[in-house]
């Protein structure tokens, strides 16, 4: 659909709107692009301040015009804008692609470093416990565990409510009363998808404070409840979606054969989709692992392993990151600093914190990219063959 | 197929588009024969009921937990209690409402045209088969979790727009939005804008992306016969038949960069102003942030207050999240 019409057009004249419109070929557009970036460079070079982003972006800016104006003289008014408009397009793409490279390249350079030194593994096994202003030790396994266990918790409250309110909006929300009532939960699905992640974070804090009237109390329970009113949401969407897709035919044929209703659901709905079943809820989970704005406010923050849910604080890696981003450069007036605890001696550095941070982040990127690999997976691999 | 349900007196369902229409064994078993019900099936009917309606309650209990627990800061405030050393709940968070607007507002005219963009890109110019590809590193930036967006803005995004921030404020400055005094570092609202103009920046791709994608093709390849050029085909087609589209995912957008915390917060040095200059330190904060920063050491009376504008903030994207999903439902209808 997308070149061939256009060639026919540019082999002939079109008529009606002037004989000098006609299509040059595209390679035209590589003459003036290279006519802008020779003059972006000059102008840089003239100006004393060449960079490869100052050149790529006056360049674009002065193809804009000059890719114009040759398009204008050569083939008319028509096709000019029809350039301007493929160049912006091209270029709004290209914008978005640099917070994504720049990002992903921030966290792979700076996070690498603390990752596999002094040898690899040991940030992801140690924890913060006893670690000091600049000391150069300390790791995430305290954040991780907090993380794996929070979000199991999550899933163990969402999957079943997400699941069987899928179950309940596709298999039996079809007529009369139930009816009313699946369209009433569709819009307030649809609405609970937006809630603000702060929004989750406070209604955690409140339920937890009036039950148990207790101010301070911040456990990992609270940060799973609150976690689990962001992804209840993204997982009855996904379940629903996929259920809609079993077709009658088997169905029909299961109650053909005199299987009760709940049954046919079980055995012949749920196991025809658990495929697309596990995509969704895993990518629920790669939503949420890296909330953090809840956390912040339920579960507090902790410097070493805290494996029970149900009392204390926890660190996860989200409030990991931010916390050490938050504590910013250490101030080191020696060389070796010793940890209370352990009595190890630990060299010093200022930008330790944030070295930490990145690390944290590449583990959390990881966390979430593998999630999300896997979920591609599973729906690849074992998805039903239904069509013939 | 639709015949024994018709037939059925109990079914009092009016026209059901196919998807949606019961299967016979169902309707048979529900209406038909009521006495006679497995336990299997009523467990199984009262589970899946029950968590729909849970739904409802959880949306409800977060909306009375919120009021509830906010309750102590409205009865408090200056305007209701009328103490004269009372806190102005009013001082307190219209700065946060008109910070939080404001740095969504500015995020969304900068992601809609972007994104608008892309979509095009991925729907009409890229080549077939690098379509999904493409699609996908787009997805691709919504799987980056917030905080490290966060900690991207502010490490390496805040030094590198300095120059241009120092360039907009010497000669634009007379534009009231890049006047006043900036300072480094540049942690102002407008870092933070962009940061959450990328973060919206997939949610309101993927939608304008599906919605351009359903355009007719007849439409399409009617405009390029008549010897329309392929931007001449998008204004006259595509654009007209997205706009409602558009519009709700922008709202979309608008929905996540009002909630979003984590960028503001780490990003941001916050003040309390009204003021309109998006470059200068320390003038604005919004909801999200505001809360996540003050509520780890807040005692109860300020703690209602944080949860006043927490209810506050929920009400605002309730309404926008709804307007938006109307919108969409409404040209899903048409």
């Amino acid at each position: 659909m997308s070149a061939t019409p256009a060639r026919t057009a540019s082999s002939g004249l079109v008529t009606g709107s002037g004989a000098s419109e006609r299509r040059l070929p595209w390679y035209h557009l590589l003459l003036t692009a290279a006519i802008a970036i020779a003059l972006a460079a000059i102008v840089l070079v003239l100006f004393d301040s060449f960079s490869i982003g100052g050149l790529v972006v006056l360049g674009y800016v002065l193809h804009l015009v000059i890719g114009y104006g040759y398009s204008r003289i050569r083939e008319g008014r028509r096709w000019a804008n029809d350039r301007f408009a493929t160049l912006l397009v091209f270029g709004a793409f290209a914008v978005a692609m640099i917070p994504l490279i720049s990002l992903l390249w921030e966290v792979l350079h700076r996070g690498l470093g603390k990752l596999i030194s002094p040898y690899p593994g040991y940030f992801w096994t140690a924890d913060m416990a006893g670690v000091v202003g600049g000391m150069v030790s300390g790791g995430i396994a305290h954040a991780i565990v907090g993380t794996l266990l929070i979000t199991l918790g999550a899933s163990i409250i969402s999957v079943p409510i997400g699941l069987l309110t899928a179950i309940f909006l596709v298999e039996y929300a079809r007529y009369g009363a139930l009816r009313v009532l699946g369209r009433g939960i569709t819009f307030l699905v649809d609405v609970m998808t937006g809630i603000p992640s702060i929004v989750a974070g406070l209604f955690g804090l409140a339920l937890f404070i009036t039950i148990t009237n207790d101010p301070g109390i911040r456990i990992g329970l609270m940060g799973s409840v609150a976690l689990s009113v962001l992804m209840v949401p993204t997982v009855v969407r996904s379940s629903e979606e996929m259920l809609r897709l079993v077709p009658l035919e088997l169905r029909e044929a299961a109650y053909g054969l005199g299987v009760p209703k709940w049954l046919t659901i079980v055995k012949v709905v749920l196991r025809t989709s658990i495929a697309g079943l596990t995509t969704g809820v895993t990518l629920a989970i790669a939503r949420v692992i890296g909330e953090t704005a809840p956390l912040l406010l339920t579960v507090g923050a902790l410097p070493m392993m805290n494996g029970n849910l149900f009392s204390g604080r926890m660190q996860t890696l989200p409030t990991f990151i931010n916390s050490q981003y938050r504590s910013g450069n250490a101030v080191c007036n020696s060389d070796a600093i010793t940890n209370p605890i352990t009595h190890m001696q630990y060299a010093c550095s200022t930008t330790i914190n944030y070295d930490r941070a990145w690390a944290a982040a590449l583990t959390l990127i990881l966390m979430v990219m593998i999630l999300n690999i896997v979920a591609r997976l599973v729906s690849r691999l074992f998805a039903p063959k239904l069509g013939r | 197929m639709s015949t024994p349900a018709a037939a059925d007196p109990a079914s009092t369902a009016p026209e059901q588009d196919p998807a949606q229409s019961p299967e016979p064994g169902g309707s048979k078993a529900v209406a038909g024969r009521r006495s006679k019900r497995r336990p299997g099936d009523m467990i199984f009917t009262g589970l899946s009921v029950g968590s729909g309606l849970l739904i409802f309650v959880t949306l409800a209990l977060v909306a009375i937990f919120l009021t509830v627990r906010s309750i102590p800061a409205i009865r408090d405030s200056k305007e209701l209690g009328g103490g004269p050393d009372a806190i102005s709940l009013w001082s307190f968070a219209a700065p946060l409402v008109f910070g939080t607007v404001f740095a969504a507002l500015l995020a969304l005219i900068m992601a809609v045209p972007v994104s608008i963009g892309i979509a095009l890109f991925i729907s009409h110019f890229a080549p077939r088969r690098l379509a999904t590809p493409l699609g996908f590193m787009i997805d691709l930036l919504a799987a980056v979790p917030s905080v490290v967006f966060g900690l991207w803005g502010g490490v390496w995004l805040v030094p590198k727009m300095q120059p241009l921030y120092e360039l907009l404020n010497t000669y634009v400055g007379w534009f009231p939005l890049f006047g006043g005094d900036p300072s480094t570092p540049m942690r102002n609202l407008a870092t933070a804008s962009i940061v959450l103009a990328v973060m919206i920046l997939p949610i309101i791709t993927a939608v304008s992306r599906e919605v351009f994608l359903q355009t007719p093709r007849l439409q399409e390849e009617a405009a390029l016969a008549l010897g329309a050029t392929r931007w001449e085909m998008i204004r006259a087609v595509v654009l007209p038949f997205g706009r409602s589209g558009v519009v709700s995912a922008s709202m979309l957008g608008l929905g996540r960069a009002l909630g979003e915390t984590m960028a503001v917060l780490m990003v941001l040095s916050p003040g309390a102003t009204f003021s309109l200059h998006i470059l200068e330190v320390g003038q604005h904060n919004t909801i999200a942030a505001n809360i996540a920063s003050q509520s780890a050491e807040a005692t109860p009376d300020v703690m209602a207050r944080l949860i006043f504008t927490g209810l506050v903030l929920f009400v605002i994207t309730f309404v926008i999240n709804a307007l938006a999903r109307a919108i969409v439902s409404r040209s899903a209808k048409s």
